[in-house]
């Protein structure tokens, strides 16, 4: 049996070695099988090749599969200390009234009393003074009681409205002689040794020789607050602790100012702020940027936009180019002329100084970033197709004398069908290479407008205003993690699409063995 | 060969006309310029006039008030007198903040190039000769890695690299902070210290094209039939390559060589830019942002004048160089 079949394997093998069948001769495969063959040989080109598919799944699935949106703001909570009250002590006389005591009738009450003198006269008018208390002076024109004088502050517990003259009077009177309590107008009162005076049980009012007041305008400053802050000056304290009726706890500080003796209060308070610059951590491998945003989504997104504007620049670009291009080639004479004219002088208006040019205007104009986008996508495509136009001309203008155009016109198909169905497919290697090549050059011109400034706009990221952040020299010395990684991701982008490039040319152009 | 060269200028002439016109059209159409800020900032002075009279006395004081096409007649009409206006920005001719700011740009662009030539023609002989070798791959890496280089990127490496952690040179500027106080040689050191990081990062950036440019050409050298004959002749490879390959090389070469020797007068916009050199390409760019109108249109036509002159160059001394090459 073993025998019988190694008989029949030489047999098939003496045959086979004599067959001239098809399959026998050289092992036939397809140009584009061939062209594939040899590009995967070359293994520059195929590393540029892995590194486009990782750059493409970094920034299409990538933006897919992270957590965080592209223009996900992150807060972090910080303690900052805030001024939040001002503290003055009393230490001259002020003068309460009811509006009938005059700023010239201070001054002479300020004269009679270091005179001990117990009346004076401001326009012929007589005030009487008497003292009630060790601080408290009471002046009376004639059996009027006019203005009190006094180095204890009454105010109101409730904040907003005065406590009325008299009674202003009556608790200061009260506290002074040391009573704990008063009748004033039928109603009772009582006060206890810190000043506090009550009226039905009702905290209304006190008596204070500390002036406090709210930095700010919209603090109101309740009694037990500052109660515990005179008691935490009084005592000598730098820093208490304060507990409101709302359970808000809050750590303040007290710095005393002897130039202006009064006492500054600052309150640390828990802020949240922009999580900007953080340095990388498990919540952001790549930290974050100056807006707080997470970077590396950043640079997910980032790419994607430096991808699409690369290709759809790159499909303008193209497309204009094998039009103007062919029909320039195909049909000579006039046509030909004025088409490689307008590419003359394509060829010569300074592109980058236009783009800036534009960019500033587009500025100065508040563009939508999104419009803008679209809008930089034209004019690098709309700049950019002389170069192919040329391309596709010269190719073309060679194949055009070639046997098959001669058959091709024999059987006498349309003209648009002989360029786009039989000319253009011949010039697609050439048109491949060129687009692989100009699709890196593109990215690199958006990239850099970007970092001017002039091209992608916040709220989108694009590796090149990515960068951007790095003209603050702060950031350039300190936050590598900003700038580096989108400077990467584009320098190994653009050098993958010229190492493709480059390989495919060589794969599709076997006689330039190079 | 004069006929030529006569064709090639007048065409050249037509050319520039339209671009000159292309710009001028883009410029015009711009919906914002350097004249409504100083027309806004103006008319918002105290007792001033409106914004309105402002920008009607400010276009006409700078002719701005023609149409498009008389205004670029008139423009052309004067810029072929040399007379280009005077800079919006910069308050002085146009022609006068062009010679101040060119030559530090030729300079400097003078100096890369010939670090270029020096680099890139060497190392592209040599991944040439040597090709699918170590060599040779390395140099071609690197060659592509420097065109793909974004010159902010590289610009900004080395300023941390260069300036920030080693100190040796200054982050940006043509002068240093001692700059009065230093003799002669002292400011020539200190404009020469500052020109370092701007070279090398327009060598590191443009090289690469010009080695893959030398490879390219040597290797169609080496497969050519007469190099062959050389080889069967038993000439030493050393000849082979110097004397028979490598002086082949040079036609191409020194054609675009020739045609590059103009664009060195045209600045080096972004690596001016970034390293705030006060040449014709960061003048222009500032200029340009704030709408300039006189200078950003001398420099795009100086520009284009300077494309066409390369071309021009390079046509011309390829004839030259090549006895072969008949010019109909």
């Amino acid at each position: 049996m073993g025998a019988d079949n190694a008989m029949k394997n030489t047999d098939t093998k003496a045959r086979e070695e004599f067959s001239l069948n098809d399959d026998r001769r050289v092992k036939t495969l397809s140009p584009g099988a061939l062209v594939t063959k040899r590009f995967l040989r070359n293994r520059v080109a195929v590393t540029g090749l892995i590194i486009l598919a990782f750059m493409f799944i970094f920034s299409f699935i990538g933006g897919m599969v992270t957590p965080y949106r592209e223009d996900q703001l992150f807060y972090r909570t910080e303690y900052q200390n805030k001024q939040y009250a001002g503290v003055t002590e009393n230490t001259e006389l002020r003068y309460s009234s009811e509006g009938k005591f005059p700023s010239l009738a201070q001054a002479q009450f300020v004269l009679a009393q270091i005179k001990h003198q117990d009346t004076f006269t401001v326009k012929d008018v007589e005030y009487r003074i008497e003292q009630e208390g060790e601080e408290l002076y009471a002046i009376y024109e004639g059996d009027e009681l006019v203005a009190i004088a006094t180095y204890s502050i009454v105010s109101s517990s409730t904040g907003t409205d005065k406590v009325p003259f008299h009674l202003q009077h009556e608790i200061l009177k009260a506290i002074s002689e040391g009573k704990d309590g008063f009748t004033y107008e039928d109603d009772n009162y009582e006060l206890d040794e810190d000043g506090t005076v009550f009226k039905d049980g009702e905290e209304i009012a006190y008596a204070s020789r500390y002036i406090v007041q709210p930095i700010m305008g919209d603090v109101f400053l309740t009694r037990s607050f500052k109660d515990e802050l005179v008691t935490a000056i009084e005592a000598g304290e730098k820093s208490f602790h304060f507990t409101d009726e709302d359970g808000t706890e809050a750590d303040y500080t007290i710095s005393y100012d002897a130039a202006t003796k009064s006492w500054s209060v600052l309150q640390s308070v828990e802020t949240r702020i922009f999580d900007k610059y953080s340095a990388p951590s498990k919540e952001h491998l790549l930290g974050t940027d100056r807006n707080g945003m997470d970077m590396l989504t950043r640079l997910m997104y980032g790419g994607r936009v430096s991808l699409y504007i690369g290709f759809i620049v790159v499909i303008i670009e193209t497309g204009l180019g094998v039009l103007l291009g062919g029909v320039s080639g195909y049909f000579g004479g006039w046509i030909d002329n004025l088409i490689m004219r307008i590419v003359d002088i394509f060829y010569c208006i300074p592109s980058m100084p236009i783009i800036i040019i534009l960019g500033a205007a587009m500025d100065a104009l508040h563009v939508d970033p999104q419009i803008r986008m679209i809008y930089l996508m034209l004019i690098l495509g709309f700049l950019g197709w002389p170069g192919i136009a040329r391309m596709v001309r010269g190719q073309i203008l060679s194949l055009r004398e070639q046997e098959f155009m001669t058959a091709a016109e024999a059987t006498g198909i349309r003209a648009s069908r002989r360029i786009f169905r039989h000319l253009i497919p011949n010039v697609i290697p050439q048109l491949i290479v060129i687009s692989t090549m100009s699709l890196g050059s593109t990215i690199l011109t958006e990239a850099t407008l970007s970092f001017l400034g002039l091209g992608v706009k916040f709220p989108f990221a694009s590796w090149g205003n990515i960068i951007n952040d790095v003209n603050d020299t702060y950031v350039l010395t300190n936050y590598w993690f900003i700038w580096i990684p989108a400077g990467v991701c584009l320098l190994l982008t653009v050098l993958a699409f010229n190492l493709v490039g480059d390989g495919l040319r060589d794969a599709f152009d076997p006689k330039m063995k190079r | 060969m004069r006929k030529f060269i006569i064709k090639r200028l007048l065409i050249s002439v037509v050319i520039l006309f339209f671009v000159a016109f292309i710009i001028y059209v883009l410029m015009r159409c711009l919906p914002t310029s350097y004249l409504e800020t100083v027309a806004r900032a103006k008319s918002q002075q105290p007792g001033s006039k409106s914004f309105e009279e402002w920008m009607q006395q400010l276009s006409a004081t700078y002719g701005m008030d023609k149409g498009i096409i008389p205004g670029f007649f008139a423009w052309c009409g004067r810029a072929l007198r040399g007379d280009f206006g005077d800079s919006w920005k910069w308050t002085v001719p146009v022609i006068d903040k062009f010679k101040e700011s060119v030559w530090i740009s030729f300079i400097m662009g003078g100096i890369a190039f010939i670090l270029e030539l020096l680099i890139a023609i060497p190392l592209g002989v040599v991944a040439a000769t040597k090709q699918y070798s170590k060599t040779d791959y390395l140099v071609t890496v690197f060659a592509l890695a420097g065109i793909s280089l974004p010159t902010f990127f590289f610009a900004s490496l080395l300023k941390l690299v260069f300036a920030v952690k080693l100190r040796w040179f200054d982050l940006g500027g043509l002068i240093g902070r001692h700059y009065e106080y230093l003799d002669a040689t002292g400011k020539l050191l200190d404009r020469a210290n500052h020109l370092v990081l701007p070279i090398v990062t327009l060598v590191v950036i443009s090289v690469g094209s010009l080695m893959r440019y030398t490879r390219t050409n040597m290797l169609e050298v080496l497969n050519a039939d007469y190099i062959r004959t050389a080889r069967a002749k038993g000439l030493s490879e050393r000849r082979v390559i110097y004397h028979h390959a490598f002086r082949n090389t040079l036609i191409p070469l020194v054609t675009i060589i020739g045609g590059s020797l103009p664009g060195l007068f045209s600045g080096a916009l972004i690596t001016e830019t970034l390293f705030s050199i006060p040449g014709i390409g960061y003048t222009s760019y500032q200029s340009m942002v704030s709408g300039d109108i006189p200078f950003s249109m001398f420099y795009m036509v100086f520009l284009a004048v300077l494309t066409l002159l390369g071309n021009l160059i390079s046509d011309i001394l390829y004839a030259v160089v090549d006895p072969r090459v008949r010019i109909s």
